[in-house]
């Protein structure tokens, strides 16, 4: 219709959609004014009163059909019918509020997962990071694949760092950044001291992420040399925390490790940096060049630092890594020494930034989508069931003349209204899991990116319909068809009705346990993966140990005297404390992470080829730490207490050292010398190997003295006999009687801390874990319903075969073994299924092998238990039967 | 010719659309003249009316109004709009080429 004649017809359209009662009335007085002319009509032209009536009505027609037809023709039709068929699906569905409830709520878990997941995918995975031209932004990593104990992705020395700069200048702009760094933040002003996680970086970091500060100015070429004034920023984060948004910060005076910086400007809120070693917490940023000593800033040999680069327009990935790994081979071949990398890797910062998370994510959304497919099956089940049990009344209903359509309508509509509600809530449920990631997950990168929107209501909204369609159809084909008369004679005497329609429920029942098993398996195995993470052994005992860290500024502390001193008071006030069975002072706690490496070579043993050395992970540690954190010293001695500052040139390494190093000799009294020629020192013991990350095999390792070495920080390990944290609070006084100024941190328990390094694992399998219950209780429930159907269905027949004398024992075999071939198939198709999928899940799982017989095994047991439960009611309550009355029932 | 034919049948909006260009009349009144028109040759059942009487109303081309008649009742009066004046000129035209052409057709001789 043309616009005009719209418009026109406006007026008459919204009587037509107010005034439908009216109307309607108006339309009866018009056939009974018609029928009433008619009338008078005939019996003018002489006939009787009665045969008037009669022949009036007959060149009529139908009146009922009559008025139906002419409604047809009014606007809104389609939406009266709507509205009509949706208050049919809502009393349909309250008649039997039981099946409403469950299945809205089965809908509202799947649909609710979805959401979630999917939000979660889309906001840390997929959204673009918060900078300007962010797919232009890349990491560059040096590479060395030789070695066997390092992460492909390593760190960069500032050395290379200046020559790619140079020689890539029409390339790329590249700033150096050191995220994990920190700062002992002095206490001012009744403010608290604290230690703050920091980051170095060179002027032009923040200029090339696009980032403006939301007070104040970013760094400038000025700040960012040896000698400059020094300047800091802070993030909104500290801003607000320490200073409550005070507004006239700016130029005000912050001290860092007791010496004081100017406070330059103020970083955005939206600002987060995560990088692939952290950084997401750190809160002051100041200039590398002003900070870093000038050593590091020269060397090739020590890696401190990550690149951002931002690319120039044309500049692809792959070509300015295959720019800078040439350049690393020169840089090589000019410096040989061993800890110089040959190679460069890159990626984009987005991959940097959430590498890591994408095999789980993914995994997860793959998890809560079958729970959300099975769901589905089960209501398409449920539906079907419940068609079943109106086939009567759909076949009276399409005798009288109701149109398929309009079934099928109605069908749609009834899983509509499900979905619907099920999405409702669905979406509530997805609120809160977000809510909840938010708070419980602050370590994963990009959690502040996560946000509900449109985006995710109207995925919402997609998924709704998806189930609507899916399940609607389902149910909507296994009714209406055939022809009627079956419908109406199956009513009147149904011996072995119905078996059609069960057999399309079992063979949804068949793909929903297939897909429980893939669940199941894949739940199993990180669950496994997860207990051996946890019960991994990390050389050390790890139940009621504290441990503590803190960092001594270099300002107040500036010599090695002053800090041993520091130390040896502080561990025998420690000591002294009551409940404290042992106390020690480690460099780095078992667990704690990685914390610096050195090449060296054996004195005694024939010299290295140039460019090779003997990796060892390094330890400071007192004398006492040992025994402390029950570490076992199998040959030789720890340290006295004379072996330090000067004379601290001895140490201990670990076994794993000894038998790489010193195979078939001992390691006692040989010399280990620096491949930087720094030192020598002598070997005195050999203790246990420990973990220095829980997921990661033990390296080889060397404790000197912590006394001398220049350590300025420790963790404080103190193991008692009971209620290890209570002793938490006594040691801080103890640390602020020796320094009002020293804060600490980190303070937890061993196992928290292997806790800590167990969460993503922990998270991901329970998760998981969660998902496959809930598909299995779905599927059970669905086998449950089919065989209870089958049951009720063939109570005559039944109750006839028991009349015959068959066998109670017998028959109750027949149905259970009817009952779990849905199961077998499903177990048939899962197996396999999961052989293939659980391949995609490899790089979650720790020390677990993806086809474990035990996993396997343990599934298809309990899917097979679960089954033969959820079938035994129904069978036994058949074989129980009493044939009269089951001859009566009809 | 017992039935009319669907070509016929399917021109009852025309002719509503003619009859009421002349005068306006309700239900009743129309079937009966249109029984007289077409000399009964138009058998068109009454109760087929009223589905094309209010199909032509939510079209906007009659308008429909309650009037008072004779003996103090009252009958709903169909009336041509301005539109359904414009439509019936273009369907009147439409009908005189095609029926022109079928005529023609009809009056080929055999050879």
């Amino acid at each position: 219709m043309r616009l005009e004649n719209w418009i026109y017809t406006i007026p008459l359209r919204l009587r037509t959609l107010f005034h439908r009662n009216r109307l309607d009335s108006e339309l009866d007085e018009e056939i009974r004014d018609h029928l009433d002319r008619q009338i008078e009509f005939n019996l003018a032209n002489g006939m009787s009163p009665e045969e008037a009536r009669l022949v009036a009505l007959r060149t009529l027609g139908n009146a009922a059909l009559l008025r139906d037809q002419t409604r047809a023709m009014w606007n809104w039709n389609g939406l009266e019918q709507l509205i009509h068929d949706l208050r049919i699906g809502i009393r349909t569905l309250s008649r039997t509020p039981g099946f409403t409830l469950i299945a809205v709520l089965v809908m509202a878990l799947g649909i609710g997962a979805n959401v979630a997941l999917f939000t979660v995918v889309r906001s840390v995975l997929l959204k673009p990071l918060s900078y300007s031209d962010p797919e232009r932004l890349a990491l560059i990593y040096e590479a060395d694949h030789d070695q066997p104990h390092h992460t492909p992705w390593l760190p960069v020395d500032a050395g290379s760092f200046w020559e790619w700069q140079r020689s890539t200048q029409s390339l790329a702009q590249m700033a150096l950044v050191s995220p994990f760094q920190g700062y002992n933040v002095s206490g001012e002003g009744g403010k608290l001291p604290e230690v703050v996680e920091a980051a170095w970086c060179t002027d032009n970091f923040f200029s090339l992420l696009g980032v403006q500060p939301m007070l104040g100015r970013s760094f400038a070429p000025d700040d960012d040399r040896p000698g400059a004034p020094a300047a800091a920023m802070i993030t909104a984060n500290f801003w607000k925390r320490r200073y409550a948004s005070d507004p006239a910060i700016i130029s005000k005076t912050i001290w860092l490790d007791a010496k004081p910086y100017t406070i330059i400007g103020v970083l955005p809120s939206t600002f987060v940096y995560s990088g692939e070693f952290g950084g997401g917490t750190d809160q002051i940023w100041t200039p590398v060049k002003h900070e870093a000593p000038s050593s590091l800033l020269k060397t090739y040999g020590d890696h401190e630092f990550q690149v951002v680069a931002r690319l120039a327009p044309g500049v692809s990935l792959t070509a300015i890594e295959a720019r800078l790994d040439a350049l690393q081979r020169q840089i090589k071949s000019a410096h040989p020494e061993p800890a110089v990398h040959k190679g460069v890797i890159a990626r984009t910062m987005l991959d940097d930034a959430v590498q890591n998370y994408k095999t789980p994510l993914y995994a997860l959304l793959g998890a809560s989508g079958c729970v959300l497919l099975i769901a589905c099956m089960n209501v398409a089940g449920l539906l079907v069931a419940r068609a079943a049990t109106r086939s009567k009344e759909f076949a009276i209903r399409t005798a009288l003349g109701g149109g398929r359509l309009r079934l099928i309508r109605e069908r749609l509509i009834e899983s509509l209204l499900l979905s619907a509600v099920g999405g409702v809530l669905g979406l509530m449920l997805a609120c809160g899991a977000l809510e909840w990631l938010i708070h419980a997950r602050p370590d994963m990168h990009r959690v502040e990116a996560i946000q509900f929107d449109g985006v995710a209501v109207g995925f919402t909204l997609a998924i709704i319909v998806l189930c609507t369609l899916f399940s609607g159809i389902i149910s909507a084909f296994s009714s209406g068809r055939g022809n009627i008369l079956a419908g109406l004679q199956e009513g009147s005497r149904s011996h072995s009705g119905g078996r059609s329609r069960a057999l399309l429920r079992r063979l949804l029942l068949s793909m929903e346990i297939g897909l429980t098993v893939v669940l199941l398996v894949g739940a199993g195995l990180l669950l496994k993966s997860f207990e051996r993470l946890r019960s991994t052994d990390l050389g050390v005992p790890v139940d009621n140990v504290l441990t503590l860290r803190l960092s001594l500024p270099n300002a107040r502390y500036k010599h090695g005297d002053q800090k041993a001193a520091f130390f040896e008071q502080l561990i025998e006030r420690v000591r002294a404390l009551p409940g404290v069975s042992s106390a020690g002072l480690v460099t780095a706690a078992p667990g704690e992470g990685w914390n610096g490496d050195d090449l060296m070579s054996v004195v005694e043993h024939p010299p290295l080829p140039v460019g090779q050395g003997l990796d060892f992970m390094l330890r400071g540690a007192d004398p006492r730490y040992f025994s402390a954190i029950g570490l076992p010293i199998l040959k030789g001695r720890t340290f006295n207490r004379e072996e330090r500052l000067e004379r601290a040139n001895v140490v201990l390494i670990s076994r794993g050292a000894a038998q790489e190093f010193f195979p078939g000799e001992d390691p006692i009294g040989k010399h280990l010398k620096a491949i930087d020629g720094s030192g020598v020192w002598e070997v005195i013991g050999v203790v246990g190997d420990v973990r220095w990350n829980v997921s990661k095999p033990p390296n080889p390792t060397l404790y000197w003295p912590i006394y001398g070495n220049g350590y300025g920080f420790a963790t404080i390990v103190v193991r008692a006999a009971h209620d290890v944290e209570s002793l938490a609070v006594p040691i801080q006084k103890v640390v602020a009687q020796l320094d009002q100024d020293l804060p600490v941190t980190n303070v937890m328990t061993l196992r928290e801390a292997v806790g800590k390094s167990t969460v993503d694992s922990e998270f991901d399998s329970i998760l998981v874990l969660a998902f496959a219950i809930i598909a299995l209780v779905l599927a059970a429930a669905g086998l449950y319903g089919v065989l209870a159907y089958l049951v009720a269905q063939r109570t005559v027949e039944f109750g006839i075969r028991l009349a015959l004398g068959a066998q109670r024992k017998a028959l109750l075999r027949l149905l259970l073994f009817d009952g779990l071939k849905p199961a077998l198939v499903g177990l048939l198709i899962g197996l396999p299924a999961s052989a293939g999928v659980v391949r995609l899940i490899r790089s979650m799982l720790y020390q677990t092998a993806t086809l474990d017989p035990i996993v396997f095994a343990a599934v298809s047991g309990l899917l097979l238990l679960v089954a033969l439960a959820a079938c035994l009611a129904p069978a036994w309550f058949a074989s129980r039967l009493d044939p009269m009355r089951a001859l009566r029932t009809e | 010719m017992s039935k009319p034919s669907d070509l016929v049948q399917g021109t009852l909006d025309l002719l509503i659309l003619k009859i009421l260009a002349l005068e306006p009349l309700h239900g009743w009144a129309l079937s009966q003249r249109l029984k007289q028109v077409s000399r009964d040759v138009l058998q068109v059942s009454d109760g087929s009316l009223y589905p094309a009487l209010h199909k032509l109303e939510q079209q906007g081309w009659i308008h429909a109004e309650w009037r008072a008649t004779e003996n103090n009742r009252r009958a709903k009066f169909y009336s041509l709009t301005r539109l359904g004046r414009r439509c019936l000129e273009k369907e009147t035209a439409n009908w005189e080429r095609i029926s022109t052409a079928i005529s023609g057709v009809l009056r080929l001789t055999e050879v």
